[in-house]
């Protein structure tokens, strides 16, 4: 009988790292999530005679600065990224500690916005989809923030470095695709809808 | 053994340190999670199964007899609801689970305590499903379409429903991230994608539907339950919202999820069919090119689910539909041509797999038929489409689900199940199968509408109606001849030994039952049939 041992380098593929891969695919999944409800904004966009109903105008004035602070945290995770890539675990605490903080930054100013608006859930079919969407979005960062707090204990425990950090990789993939979506939801409430 | 994979401090600990029952549900070895699934799918099977007497029991004779007409809509709701997401999908991950990284020669699946959640959160979400038969007003009765706006009223028992078809839901998109890592980095070395087993490229195929289909589904639950529970409006046309957009959600999930049921199926029948007929699988690369094929084309053609509503676009969904069939055509070409001049063994997972062939054949063609919007608005809502769920779903998955059961049976458990009992088994079933549902073409032509707890003694309906439950018990009776079958298998010695088909692929190079760590040696892997391979050279010195 002919075999072979099977030494651990002898595997096939293996470039891309099992828990990145699973993240790239979860976020696949997230997509098609998020997808779906674009896909019910837009039916019920088309179904109603006028869109957004009177009375529901949104400022975009407070949102514009939620979108900077998100997309500024992505900047702030990869500058992260690219620091324990390089081994310098310091910068990357600094880095990852500074997009935690953007992110509550965002949470808080969301909930903010919240209570300034003059309208809820229950009123009407714009105030169904507007807090249902963005709800969901916010509950995706604040997943997020508790993922990369995770990350950053890690990092302080010295767990992680430039050989082994999946964590950080999987949670920016993760992270900047919050991020998209935000900038999606961004561009669909507050500017197509001012049109 | 040498295999130095990272993760292994996460597998099961040593089994003699424990008590057996807290090594069982503690475990992360895919191998007793693959049991664990089957267990848990049967028990559902059986679960749903008896409310599908109680359905036909009630239907057999005109008049209402035995449950109320609340509780008829609760019984087709559940039975199609457990039947779907809790048995015939999680038994094919199970068999996934098990067979999978035995065929890739792998140690585990690529993330063992992932694995485990994904289990443990099926019982849970499919008791918190049933848990509404305690809620005032019983549980879901809406269908297992749960279409809105009858989705939006009702009480506690539609909310359990939600929330355990979102746990249900969230469980398989984890198992499929699972199975498509474990499948594109766990393989050994020489198992290239082109020499894949076909069992493991349809559970690849099944988790990218899972991982892409499924989370639609979970954006409808939650728009589904804002509406009943926050007071949003998604499907409420009074107030802005849209009845349909549920039905685009649901089937948009919907008709990928089929093909979820039935690709797994497919692998199974394409790994049994050669291995009994003594003969490779023809053309290997047109079955894995179907299974892409009919993956892809499977988000194209939902709405034709939609038809009679008149607000879906007839040519293209329409077109789509009967596009599908092509691929799935060919797979019947392929399985027709692996079989043709074989020599042909009889066994009963090779009885099954016959019998899914010809049985599915009926429900794909039913499928074709029906893909004509013309024919669609005749036959929308009656019998006819309860007959074509059966044929593709019954006489289809789960006739494959009881080949794959006789087939790696003995090397879950060491032991070979009762040739004579599963002979038995297999023409029971497959007479009671026909019996019960072939009628049902006939009853929907005749306009019987499905979901109905009653029906009137003039319409013609009741003696097809005698038959079809008539046909129901046979079916138990089957059932019943698989659990002696069980039962006594598992009194036996385990002396199937390793290989006791002359199987193709790597589960048949190890022991029966595996060891923990699945191989000692692998043989190596040259072809799509690594252990076929390894049996032409073994009387050596013969050849070289």
């Amino acid at each position: 009988m002919t075999a072979v041992e099977l030494g651990p380098d002898e595997r096939a593929v293996r470039e891309t790292s099992g828990p990145v891969l699973g993240m790239v695919l979860f976020v696949a999944s997230e997509a098609m999530f998020f997808a779906t409800f674009f896909g019910a904004y837009f039916t019920l966009y088309s179904v109603n005679p006028s869109w957004p109903p009177a009375g529901f105008r949104l400022e975009p004035e407070l949102a514009a600065v939620l979108t900077a602070v998100l997309v500024t945290s992505s900047g702030t995770l990869q500058l992260g990224v690219r620091a324990i890539r390089r081994d310098r675990v310091r910068a990357f605490l600094g880095w990852l500690g500074l997009t935690i903080l953007l992110g509550v930054t965002f949470l808080g100013l969301q909930l903010y916005d919240y209570s300034t608006l003059h309208f809820g859930v229950r009123d009407g079919i714009f105030g169904s989809v507007f807090y249902v969407m963005t709800g969901l979005h916010m509950a995706h960062v604040f997943g997020g923030v508790v993922f990369l707090a995770l990350v950053f204990l890690q990092g302080a425990g010295g767990q992680l470095s430039d050989a082994s950090h999946d964590s950080v990789e999987a949670g920016a993939i993760y992270w900047h695709f919050v991020d998209v979506v935000w900038i999606g939801l961004f561009t669909t409430f507050y500017l197509v809808g001012l049109s | 053994m040498a295999i130095a994979e990272p993760r292994t401090e996460e597998r099961a600990p040593e089994p003699q340190r424990r008590a057996w029952l807290v090594a069982w549900l503690t475990t992360t070895d895919h191998k007793r999670i693959g049991i664990l699934y089957l267990l848990n799918s049967f028990a559902f099977f059986f679960v749903a199964g008896v409310f599908a007497l109680l359905m036909r029991t009630e239907l057999a004779e005109p008049g209402r007899q035995l449950v109320t007409t609340n509780g008829y809509n609760q019984l087709f709701t559940l039975h199609g609801t457990l039947m779907i997401f809790l048995f015939i999908f999680p038994v094919l991950v199970g068999f996934g689970n098990y067979i999978v990284p035995l065929q890739i020669g792998a140690l585990d699946m690529a993330f063992p305590r992932i694995n485990a959640l994904s289990f443990w959160l099926l019982p849970v979400g499919g008791l918190t499903i049933l848990s509404g038969l305690l809620a005032k007003g019983g549980a879901a009765s809406a269908g297992w379409t749960s279409y809105a706006p009858v989705s939006e009223q009702g009480g506690a028992g539609q909310d359990l429903w939600i929330v355990g078809l979102a746990v249900v839901g969230t469980a398989s998109i984890l198992s499929g991230i699972n199975f498509i890592v474990t499948i594109l980095r766990l393989r050994a070395p020489g198992m290239t994608m082109t020499r894949l087993p076909v069992f493991v490229w349809s559970m690849l195929a099944t988790s990218l539907l899972v991982v892409l289909a499924t989370p639609v589904l979970t954006a409808g639950l939650i728009m589904l339950f804002a509406d009943r529970r926050l007071g949003a409006f998604f499907f409420d046309p009074a107030h802005g919202g849209d009845a349909l957009l549920w039905q685009h959600v649901f089937w948009f999930f919907g008709h990928p999820e089929v093909y979820m049921l039935i690709l797994g199926a497919w692998g199974i029948v394409s790994e049994i069919l050669p291995v009994f007929s003594g003969r490779p699988l023809y053309g290997y690369p047109g079955v894995i090119l179907a299974f892409v094929l009919i993956t892809a084309l499977s988000f194209s053609v939902w709405a034709h689910h939609m038809f009679v509503t008149g607000q879906v676009e007839f040519p293209f969904f329409s077109a789509t539909t009967e596009l599908i069939s092509v691929p799935t055509g060919v797979l019947f070409f392929n399985w027709l041509a692996t079989l043709w001049r074989g020599r042909l063994r009889f066994e009963p997972p090779m009885l099954f797999a016959l019998g899914f062939i010809a049985l599915f054949l009926v429900g794909g063609v039913d499928g074709v038929w029906m893909a004509s919007p013309a024919m669609d608005f005749a036959i929308h809502d009656t019998y006819w489409v309860v007959a074509h769920i059966h044929y593709v779903l019954f006489g289809g998955t789960v006739f494959g689900v009881m080949a794959a059961t006789y087939y790696w049976f003995p090397k879950l458990t060491g032991r070979l199940l009762s040739r004579r009992l599963g002979q038995w088994h297999f023409w029971l079933m497959f007479a009671g199968f026909n019996l019960t549902f072939f009628p049902m073409h006939e009853l929907g032509l005749r306009g019987m509408p499905r979901r109905v707890a009653d029906y009137l003694p003039d319409l013609g309906w009741s003696f097809l109606n005698e038959v079809a439950t008539a046909g129901s018990f046979v079916i138990a009776v089957s059932l019943l001849v698989f659990l002696v079958n069980v039962a006594v298998t598992l009194r036996r010695p385990r002396n199937a030994g390793p290989d006791p088909w002359q199987g193709n692929t790597l589960e048949w190079a190890t022991s029966s039952p595996p060891p923990v760590h699945n191989f000692d040696r692998l043989p190596p892997v040259r072809s799509n049939r690594p252990v076929w391979d390894l049996r032409q050279r073994e009387p050596a010195g013969e050849h070289a």
